[in-house]
């Protein structure tokens, strides 16, 4: 199969990335041809193969639900592109 | 005066322990060496004061029991280091500045070592080149046009230049053994779990590993034990007894079987790599090791699925990216979702992007199971490939790359011919299983070659050992002239 242009900004619309229109081309181009090479996949037959899930031979750990650490909240806003005393600050979402 | 720069880890630690240079003299001469070095462009940020700091607190009360006394290292930046910026290469990282640090240089530093800088990679990590960093190409010291392998790339420049005396990179689908054969050093991927992924930049998380980039193998094996061990804030890490490699070491491998796999042995792949696997097996033979003919029959199969199971990790990993609590925002968008969008186009390039989009279509709706879900099922077969063949042997023997290192822009054009790089690396990452690679030779002009060694899980002695066997018996030099200077 092949995308085109419009599915292409489709799904660069579900991964939240402006797309210049001036690149979509070359991207198509680009993203075909990895296609082109993924789809080689499509020679084997894997009808009884069960999907490989997790690579280690052991289950995940689950951890006790407790608090071990807190009141870090300035160390956690330190980092933010724009902040109001105690909260991450973002363009207006409702009127 | 003797370099002290040009030598081994270990010789290095063996000066220090017996007081022949201080931790702050061994300090010293690489931020030298680093600041006559600009032009490989293989460090994002250098840290000297801490060092000096830190060398000196070391020689005041010195600790020669350490594994790494007063050791000073450069990591790869993609290592989250505490009030220190981490970029992943990328812009959107450009200002980040961790308030943790990760296990992994955590347990360096309780080793006895400090940072000295962090190194230039690949943005995220996605690269086979150093050429998709924010912050530049990296060069190769091995000539002015060359690449140094990615996407580790500042780690094995810096290390190849004498800028460090040993580092730590990460390898998703061959990030480190690529990079190391590119620039004639050593590197290690490690079992997936035998080293936490804790405070690492994520990039797939099902494949990465982080391991050591060293000169020798008993640089690796030193280093290895100093980053390994179990950490409860990684849940995919194994709990086990940490193993001494560097004590264990030994080069005895007479009675070893080592697997030679048909399926790498690939069309117009050039005359020397052939040469150098031959020459590879020639020494195995010679010290008793008994070598195997086996089958991994979905070989070929191993790219096409890591481009569907590591875009589509790093889709979900990179979705952290918004603007919001971290790293850069763009000033346009004049709402939320327009924010978000232009924040991600402008502070990703175009291979994470490009990235970003293969991984969001295949785990979109309707297409899941025909990529995804297929992929997923591709990968439990190259498992078992691996799974059938250590049954009867102990390690295969591979070249690790399917050329030397080639130039800048070379590949730029082309995303296929830029992944066939990892050919015969990304196997391993998918499997989950351990691989070195280690310099053996070099092609007609001069350039490293390296042979690659894969192990089963957890076996990474018995690759350490076979590495250090080659390593003796193939006398392999590195001849790098500083002409940057």
């Amino acid at each position: 199969m092949s995308l085109d242009k419009e599915k292409i900004k489709h799904v660069a619309k579900l991964a939240r990335i402006s797309v210049d229109e001036a690149k979509v081309d070359s991207l198509t181009k680009d993203l075909n041809s990895i296609f082109k090479f993924i789809e080689q996949l499509n020679e084997l037959n894997t009808d009884k193969v069960e999907p490989l899930t997790s690579i280690l031979n052991q289950s995940l750990r689950s951890r006790k639900d407790e608090i071990r650490d807190g009141k870090i909240r300035e160390k956690i806003l330190k980092n933010s592109p724009k902040e109001n005393e105690e909260f991450f600050v973002v363009p207006k979402v409702v009127e | 005066m003797v370099d002290i720069t040009n030598q081994s880890l270990n010789d290095i630690i063996e000066n220090i322990k017996t007081k022949k240079i201080s931790s702050t003299d061994l300090t010293k001469a690489y931020i030298n060496n680093i600041q006559s070095a600009k032009k490989l462009n293989a460090f994002v940020t250098t840290t000297f004061d801490h060092a000096l700091d830190k060398a000196k607190q070391f020689d005041n009360k010195p600790n020669f029991d350490q594994l790494l006394p007063g050791i000073p290292l450069a990591v790869k930046d993609l290592f989250c280091t505490e009030n220190i910026k981490t970029t992943a290469g990328s812009n959107i990282l450009n200002n980040f500045i961790p308030s943790y640090e990760s296990t992994v240089t955590k347990n360096l530093w309780n080793n006895g070592s400090f940072l000295l800088g962090k190194l230039n990679c690949d943005e995220f990590a996605m690269g086979s080149s150093n050429e998709t960093s924010y912050y530049g190409n990296v060069i190769n010291p091995v000539g002015d046009q060359l690449v140094p392998g990615g996407s580790s790339g500042g780690s094995s420049s810096a290390l190849a230049a004498d800028l460090t005396p040993a580092t730590i990179g990460t390898d998703t689908g061959g990030s480190i053994r690529q990079p190391a054969s590119f620039t004639g050093t050593v590197g290690l991927k490690p079992t997936y779990g035998l080293c936490s992924r804790w405070g690492i930049v994520a990039f797939a998380s099902s494949l990465d590993q982080a391991g050591p980039m060293t000169k020798t193998i008993k640089d690796c094996a030193i280093m290895l034990e100093s980053m390994s061990g179990f950490d409860e804030k990684d849940s995919t890490s194994i709990n086990k007894k940490k193993e001494q490699y560097s004590k264990n070491l030994k080069d005895n491998i007479k009675g070893l079987k080592i697997g030679i796999p048909k399926e790498y042995r690939v069309d117009n792949m050039p005359k020397e790599i052939d040469e150098l696997w031959e020459k590879g097996k020639k020494i195995l033979k010679d010290l008793g090791a008994q070598l195997i003919d086996i089958s991994l029959p979905h070989t070929k199969y191993a790219l096409p699925t890591y481009y569907i199971v590591a875009p589509a990790e790093a889709s979900s990993n990179l979705a952290r990216y918004d603007g919001v609590r971290y790293g850069y925002r763009s000033k346009q968008g004049k709402d939320l979702i327009e924010m978000y969008e232009k924040t991600r186009s402008e502070g990703f390039g175009d291979e994470v992007k490009r990235r970003i989009l293969i991984g969001t279509y295949v785990l979109s709706s309707g297409y899941y199971d025909a990529y995804y879900l297929k992929a997923q099922k591709v990968r439990q077969l190259i498992k078992k490939d691996f799974d059938d063949s250590f049954t009867k042997i102990d390690a295969i023997l591979t070249p690790s790359t399917p050329s030397s290192a080639f130039k800048i822009g070379e590949k730029t054009n082309d995303p296929v011919s830029m992944y066939l790089n990892d050919i015969f690396t990304v196997p391993v990452n998918l499997a989950g299983i351990p691989a070195l690679s280690l310099p053996a030779g070099v092609d007609k002009q001069g350039y490293p070659l390296g042979l690659q060694l894969i192990g089963k899980a957890l076996d990474e002695q018995k690759i350490l050992n076979i590495g250090y066997a080659i390593e003796k018996n193939c006398r392999f030099k590195n001849k790098i002239k500083r002409w940057w200077l």
